[in-house]
């Protein structure tokens, strides 16, 4: 297989997901295919071909240093699953010494 | 009242001008429409039914005083994936099932700056990833001309809608084919314009260097005025193209009888197509062989775009989704800790399919893989790009077919994601280049589904590809009206 079941537990840490041992054995095989397809690029010829990121020619533009009205604070705040006043409420990640 | 059914963008516009039908009529049919259809169909997730009337006679006041504007008064719906200010904006996924937008997208303010008026949200496949509408956490969408058959995807919902006439017209997004193949499917027209015509801002991204919005509509030329109202550089999105637009419907009459050179890739058409559909598509090439020059031209990369996507847009996808992590908006799952908290939230969040492709986007950049897969991929995808370039050097447009097969039975491909995945060959080249493709139907097989072709132009000149079209559709000479409309 193209990937294994441990390879599989490793990227789903690395993309912050969980698979029980169902699925990843389903997601081991379905991935598994997929990359086998892949395999067909490693016989083109990119010599001194330079990667395509982007198919339009722009650099980053640029504006000036203005202060703008931002109006949308209070309807972002709505979709917040926990709000303690106009902060948003996360799990702890600091250590407590 | 004009029959409903035949009505037509532009054809609306007059008869609102002239006073013999109101906004509000218009939305109200449409409302009438919905109910008596969507049950069936289930193109859309949000209905704004208050919202559509209040905006109808808001319109009506401002005909009434002659206000002229570009769309004033028209009914058409918008992609969930699309953010309009106050209302929810799903992506068809649990992840953001109870997202209300705080802002409206930059195509949503243009359409809203010409009257258009939006009846609701249609259903999609999860954050656009799929080509059926099967992938949708909440329904799947049905064809409008066969109710056992996927609508395409990922914007189903909306060529759904609009071909069974819930609206006249509709805003999708296209990454691989996401506008175009629903159209080809529905029998309506489709177009995605150049990468960077349209602004993404308020686009929920999927693969930020393939995204487009585009419009969907009954005509060409609905189609065109769509995209005049929505295309055109936007600050607030830094991939949007300083271009001027062309005046698209002047273009258009310009080159009604205007000969092309048009290519063929050879590669499109030795590939596997249903026989009845190729025969069709081979009949109205021979009807053009009448004004234009057709000649056979090579892609010969063709073979090598389905993998370069399916590296390049997962792995786009691997970043632009991690910002689902229940923090700030979206499911929160219950966590004792901030990992628990990432991980249960997205893996209850996402849908089998946008997992898939988040694990094939994290393989392809990691360590020890990025330049087997990612790196190589977008040196693939140079070479993709040239062929197109090296062809529009010999042919003024590309007629292709749009998909391989007509519409097929929901529950057909989703248990095979390889499958559904090849099934985008002929559109999927045309994102990894960037350049503009419409889809427009051009017959029905003897199941009486649709069927169509697809114009490519060169960059930025979506003008051109919409002349052909229009050309197209007038050799054609059909109104596609799918049969549970006359139920």
């Amino acid at each position: 297989m193209a990937i294994s079941l441990e390879e599989v537990y490793k990227i789903a840490h690395l993309c912050r997901l969980e698979f029980n041992e169902e699925e990843a054995k389903v997601l081991t095989e379905e991935l598994s295919k997929i990359l086998d397809y892949f395999k067909k690029l490693q016989t083109v010829n990119t010599e001194n071909v330079a990667p395509t990121f982007h198919t339009l020619k722009v650099k980053t533009p640029f504006r000036e240093d203005e202060v703008k009205e931002f109006p949308y604070i209070e309807d972002i705040l709505k979709n917040a699953p926990q709000l303690y006043e106009r902060m948003i409420i996360v799990p702890k990640v600091v250590k407590t010494p | 009242m004009t029959d409903f059914k035949e009505l037509t963008i532009l054809e609306a516009l007059k008869l609102l001008e002239k006073g013999k039908i109101s906004s509000k009529e218009l939305v109200e049919e449409t409302l009438k429409q919905i109910k008596k259809v969507d049950p069936q169909i289930k193109a859309y997730i949000y209905v704004d039914e208050e919202g559509a009337i209040k905006s109808a006679e808001e319109a009506d006041r401002l005909i009434q005083k002659g206000e002229r504007k570009k769309l004033l008064g028209i009914p058409i719906s918008i992609k969930d994936n699309i953010c309009i200010k106050g209302l929810p904006t799903t992506c068809a996924s649990k992840i953001l099932q109870n997202f209300v937008a705080p802002y409206n997208a930059t195509v949503i303010e243009r359409l809203k700056a010409e009257g258009a008026i939006f009846i609701g949200k249609t259903n999609l496949d999860e954050f656009a990833m799929g080509s059926s509408t099967e992938n949708s956490a909440f329904f799947p969408t049905r064809n409008p001309w066969d109710l056992e058959r996927v609508p395409g995807g990922s914007s189903g919902g909306s060529a759904a809608a609009v071909a069974s006439r819930m609206g006249l017209g509709s805003l999708g997004s296209d990454t691989g084919g996401s506008i175009r193949q629903p159209a080809a499917f529905c029998g309506v027209v489709g177009m995605k314009p150049t990468y960077g015509l349209v602004s993404r801002f308020g686009l929920v991204a999927f693969a930020s260097s393939l995204d487009q919005i585009g419009p969907f509509a009954t005509t060409v030329e609905d189609t065109a005025l769509l995209l005049q109202v929505i295309a055109g550089h936007d600050p607030k999105d830094s991939t949007s193209a300083s271009v001027e637009v062309p005046d698209f419907l002047k273009s258009i009459k310009e080159h009604e009888k205007t000969s092309f050179k048009i290519g063929l890739p050879k590669e499109y058409f030795e590939s596997e197509i249903d026989s009845e559909m190729a025969k069709i598509i081979l009949e109205i090439i021979e009807k053009l062989k009448k004004r234009h020059k057709i000649k056979e031209i090579s892609l010969p990369h063709t073979e090598y775009a389905v993998a370069t996507y399916y590296i390049i847009a997962p792995a786009e996808a691997f970043s632009n989704l991690a910002r689902y992590d229940g923090v700030k908006y979206g499911f929160r799952a219950e966590s004792k800790n901030l990992i628990e908290m990432y991980k249960k939230s997205r893996a209850l969040g996402f849908g089998k399919e946008v997992k898939r492709r988040i694990m094939l986007g994290a393989y392809a950049l990691s360590a020890g893989y990025y330049d087997a897969f990612y790196l190589k991929a977008s040196k693939v995808r140079t070479l993709i790009l040239h062929d197109f370039l090296e062809a529009f050097k010999e042919v003024d447009l590309i007629l292709t077919p749009v998909t391989p097969t007509p519409p097929f039975k929901i529950g057909e491909k989703i248990s095979d994601p390889l499958q559904m995945y090849l099934s985008d060959i002929f559109t999927i080249p045309v994102n990894l280049a960037g350049l503009p493709g419409i889809s427009v139907p051009v017959g029905l097989t003897s199941d009486n589904l649709p069927v169509a072709v697809q114009a490519i132009g060169p960059h930025f000149r979506d003008e051109l590809v919409l002349s052909l079209a229009y050309q197209i559709e007038k050799e054609v000479n059909k109104k596609f009206v799918p049969s549970i409309l006359s139920e």
